[in-house]
């Protein structure tokens, strides 16, 4: 069966996209103007009117913009409509410095639900769902934008927000949720209480997670799909971008659709910029359509992926992005050898006899980095064969070096001893001084 | 045949107490425990009055737990005692993987706890020998 939110925009013609495309450039461009930030920046790369730009192809006449530049002109520099058409602030958690914010009109929020109820209905979501929202609220734009999608579509809502598994196991047992949005750690986690509450899969009526909020493999994705046994869709958003809904899998899961009459996608080499074609893999790269409070123009993600080339079998004509491989920042450097905390992931999760929680640790070693992964036993492939303890030690040792090129130390850990995050997981402990991180 | 339990536990400290700590609240007790170490990890193996029990409880606390047939021999608590068994072995070409010992009526009858590959094979070739292998009840019986 195939469902549509709406289907006029979501199958839109190429040529069409590109008109309408073009024709919300400009009028980003315009609003853009408006702000102190960009009508700055702009005028020096010699844009002072939408005029200016005549063609999709002058997107590269714009310089980019990036998380440092949202800092910068942090907190109304990107505003560019009067303060009272302002109906709400989103800001990140500026963990590392000054935070960013991000300005929503009443318009704004209305666009932004569109989406989600475009992607959550192309899941296969209908009004008879019932939804349990597992993604914090507040500030974090997880919780807001999909609980405001499903209510659209007509969903029933339970806006629970993250933690308190005990609750939320109840939650899903009294009013039989079919649909939860949750991290894929927490999923992973979750799973592992049921048992110890005495709940069986079969008291439940669950069949669909939207996973997103952190990195995570294909591998991931199958274990909560086969432990859960429902449908796990990915779901691709970022607060920049107004947060969820920015792209989601359809029922194919083959990759995430972008909804291009919002967002014009554009994929770089993070090193020198250059605009790649789809199917090479480089930094994802996003100018706002739609957003009339924050016009963001050619926002550097620094998440990596590549445009899967070609149709999809759905119908919808918006293009679709590979999973995140990784954040260009994320990217760790271990003995001059790069890799992605998702490369390690991808090796541990398609080795049965070890749990679904790991951790990784680099440390000084003399002058060398030494790289360690942890994980734990799975208790259900228990054999109490301390030779086969031995073999899978030195399996996940040669298949992590296959995979990254350095030698990592495997250890064996206690079912359920490594620290769990009931939020975004903290896979990675890096315990060198700052000077050998990627910055 | 007799059965034990293997628990994966890390080498730190409280493991010990935490399996036992367990083990007590389920009301079971301990006739023989080894350790088989790898450093950083090893293996508990527990003869135990109620190895199903105790095995369901430790795997409800999140241990990760096996049942194991094991081969519980019965031997002189005296001189050679052990001698006599390692020379059937020798002569039937059985190679042991694991074991130990424990007395349980003094200078009478031990038992040697013994792992091996095709276990089912060996406790023939051993009760062929003369010797006697005790079932779960009673090696607690004893």
């Amino acid at each position: 069966m195939l469902n549509y939110w709406n289907k006029e925009i979501e199958t839109i013609g190429e040529d069409s996209l590109a008109a309408l495309q073009l024709k919300l450039l400009k009028e980003t461009i315009k609003r853009a103007l408006e702000t102190s930030f960009y009508k700055v920046r702009l005028e020096k790369a010699g844009i002072t009117s939408c005029d200016d730009i005549r063609s999709l192809g002058d997107l590269n006449k714009i310089p980019f913009t990036t998380k440092d530049d949202l800092r910068e002109a942090y907190p109304r520099g990107l505003l560019s409509v009067p303060s009272k058409d302002v109906v709400r602030i989103h800001t990140s958690s500026g963990t590392t410095g000054t935070p960013t914010v991000i300005y929503h009109t009443k318009e704004d929020i209305d666009n932004w639900t569109e989406l989600v109820a475009r992607s959550i209905v192309a899941t296969g979501v209908t009004d008879e769902d019932v939804f349990q929202n597992m993604m914090s609220y507040g500030l974090f734009t997880g919780g807001l934008g999909l609980h405001y999608g499903a209510e659209r579509v007509g969903a029933t809502v339970i806006p629970i927000g993250g933690g308190n598994t005990k609750r939320q196991i109840q939650l899903m047992r009294d009013f039989k949720t079919t649909v939860i949005h949750i991290t894929p750690s927490y999923a992973l986690h979750i799973y592992s209480v049921f048992r110890k509450q005495g709940v069986e899969l079969l008291d439940l009526n669950l069949k669909k997670a939207f996973i997103g909020a952190e990195p995570h493999s294909e591998n991931t994705r199958r274990k909560i799909e086969e432990l859960l046994n429902i449908d796990a869709y990915n779901s691709y958003g970022l607060s920049e971008m107004n947060g969820p809904g920015v792209g989601f899998e359809c029922i194919h899961k083959c990759g995430m659709h972008i909804w291009e009459d919002s967002y014009i996608m554009e994929i770089i080499n993070p090193v020198n910029q250059e605009v790649l074609d789809d199917g090479e893999e480089g930094e994802i790269v996003f100018t706002t359509l739609r957003r009339n409070a924050t016009p963001i123009l050619r926002y550097r993600t620094r998440d990596l992926a590549f445009i899967h080339e070609g149709g999809c079998n759905c119908g919808r004509t918006h293009r679709r992005i590979s999973r995140i491989k990784g954040r260009t920042d994320d990217m760790l450097i271990v003995n001059g050898v790069n890799m992605f905390p998702s490369q390690i992931e991808e090796v541990v999760m398609q080795i049965p006899e070890v749990g679904t929680n790991y951790q990784i640790q680099l440390e000084k070693d003399g002058a060398l980095d030494k790289l360690t992964v942890k994980v734990e036993i799975y208790s259900k492939m228990f054999t109490g064969d301390i030779h086969e303890l031995d073999l899978l030690k030195a399996k996940i040792k040669e298949d992590l070096r296959a995979s990254i090129v350095i030698h990592p130390i495997v250890e064996l850990h206690e079912p359920g001893s490594l620290p769990v995050f009931e939020g975004k997981a903290k896979r990675v402990l890096d315990l060198r001084p700052n000077s050998y991180k990627e910055v | 045949m007799a059965k034990q339990i293997n628990v994966f536990m890390e080498n730190k400290p409280g493991r010990l107490q935490s399996i036992t700590k367990i083990l007590y609240e389920n009301d079971i007790n301990i006739r023989a425990m080894t350790i088989q170490d790898r450093g950083e990890y090893g293996l508990m193996k527990l003869l135990v009055d109620k190895p199903n029990q105790a095995h369901l409880a430790l795997v409800d606390s999140g241990y990760a737990s096996a049942l194991k047939d094991a081969l519980a021999i019965l031997i002189d608590d005296s001189p050679g005692g052990l001698y006599k068994l390692a020379t059937i072995f020798l002569n039937q070409g059985i190679n042991v993987l694991d074991g130990y010992g424990f007395v349980i009526d003094s200078k009478k009858s031990a038992i040697w706890c013994v792992e091996v590959e095709e276990i089912k094979q060996i406790k023939e070739i051993v009760e062929k020998e003369g010797f006697e292998v005790l079932e779960d009840q009673s090696l607690y019986e004893l």
